[in-house]
């Protein structure tokens, strides 16, 4: 293998191992995000697929979304009463507003029973499988914000 | 704390998240048992002892009652007689404080306690068939009674730790028990109606399970399902939880053995 094959490699495990820790998140911390009662810039400075975000919503393992909330889903036939309509979260919320609700809802209101899906901090008792990893990527943070961002109605 | 919460909220002008956790207890008079919440059908499986599953494991235990152990000991029968007399009221009771064993203790727990010290077996262990069917053949015997949760020296503290587990947030998903059967009872949680969860009835058949299983393992499914890890069956955690449930559900009949979906 050539030095500069090797350098490629190099350069691509650190672009990977970048991109999968959330680098932006866990170096920083959650608080420094916010500003203002939002997260205003996209996690890792990445783009949204508003298509990919629906589907995390209506996967039940994914997403568990729908286990708590309703929302304009018509082929989903069992959803939630504990939480909030998504319908028109666009529209009442910024896209820094849904990010950070996302992202660590504890950070605007303690009680909230939303599970800080992009945060591991005060956590207890969590489970082998889980333990140390986010519910949500910083990528899956970013198709759900795009999704939700387009519920206008 | 409610202070504190509503100049937080004005704070930020906004109810954030929209759901917030009440954290209040259920008043006895608003106290339901998930039967209540069930289907007709699923009613009516446990309603008629032909049809209910969970009659099977209870027959078994009623032959294991009268079945001396290996190695020679008594039977149950041999000390406690008639079960339908000896047993009536036990089951809705448990757990109780244990002198021997020095703590709290449940009912599986205290049969497997009289096989080591009384009929000099092994024990039966947790979640066994011959250990759930002898738990609901001695909780059939106080089907119809009123929970009445047994206050003694040792078990009001393990009570209220049980309190405290009950309300403790875990997880990934960071819920407590009490989020959903204190604050969103009667929600639905996907397909499923939120109980309010009173252990009046177990062992259960679970249809999820195709078969029976203890309060342990239904509250092990809870804890796995917001991602948290369970303690270990027969763990003090689950007896100081089933005594604070027990006194949360105090009032309402004991149905063993209960049919759930």
């Amino acid at each position: 293998m050539g030095a500069k094959t090797r350098a490629f490699g190099l350069a691509a495990i650190l672009l990977l191992a970048l991109a999968s820790s959330g680098v932006m998140v866990r170096g920083q911390g959650i608080t420094e995000l916010v500003v203002a009662g939002e997260i205003p810039r996209p996690l890792n400075g990445l783009t949204g697929d508003a298509a990919r975000g629906r589907t995390i919503i209506t996967d039940r393992r994914k997403g568990l979304c729908l286990l708590c909330h309703s929302g304009p889903f018509p082929e989903e036939r069992f959803q939630g009463t504990l939480a909030p309509t998504l319908a028109g979260t666009g529209k009442r919320l910024t896209e820094g507003a849904i990010r950070l609700r996302l992202v660590d809802g504890r950070k605007l209101n303690q009680q909230t029973l939303m599970p800080p899906y992009h945060a591991t901090e005060g956590l207890s008792q969590v489970g082998q499988n889980w333990r140390d990893k986010t519910i949500f990527s910083a990528q899956d943070v970013e198709d759900v914000v795009a999704f939700l961002k387009t519920l206008q109605e | 704390m409610l202070r504190l919460r509503i100049i937080l909220t004005f704070l930020l002008g906004v109810v954030p998240g929209g759901a917030i956790t009440r954290a209040d207890d259920i008043a006895p008079k608003d106290r339901r048992s998930g039967f209540d919440m069930m289907s007709a059908e699923t009613q009516a499986m446990q309603k008629n002892d032909l049809a209910n599953p969970a009659m099977l494991w209870v027959r078994e235990g009623e032959a294991l009652w009268s079945t001396p152990p290996e190695g020679g000991g008594q039977a149950c029968s041999g000390c406690h007689g008639e079960a339908r007399i000896s047993m009536k009221g036990v089951a809705a009771r448990y757990p109780v404080f244990d002198a021997s064993a020095g703590t709290a203790i449940d009912l599986a727990g205290k049969i497997q306690q009289c096989q080591v010290e009384r009929q000099k077996a092994s024990p039966w262990p947790r979640e066994s068939k011959p250990l759930l069917s002898m738990s609901s053949y001695v909780g059939l015997q106080s089907r119809g009674t009123s929970i009445v949760p047994a206050h003694y020296k040792g078990t009001t503290e393990a009570a209220s730790r049980g309190k405290a587990l009950f309300n403790r947030r875990v997880g990934q998903l960071n819920l407590s028990c009490a989020n959903c059967h204190d604050d969103n009872w009667g929600q639905k949680l996907g397909s499923a109606v939120i109980p309010q969860g009173h252990p009046t009835g177990y062992p259960i058949y679970r249809l999820e399970w195709q078969g029976m299983g203890s309060l342990q393992r239904r509250m092990r499914n809870c804890m796995t399902g917001v991602r948290a890890e369970p303690y270990a069956y027969g763990a003090p955690e689950w007896i100081e939880l089933e005594l604070y449930l027990m006194q949360r559900a105090a009032g309402l009949t004991l149905e063993t053995p209960a049919v759930r979906p």
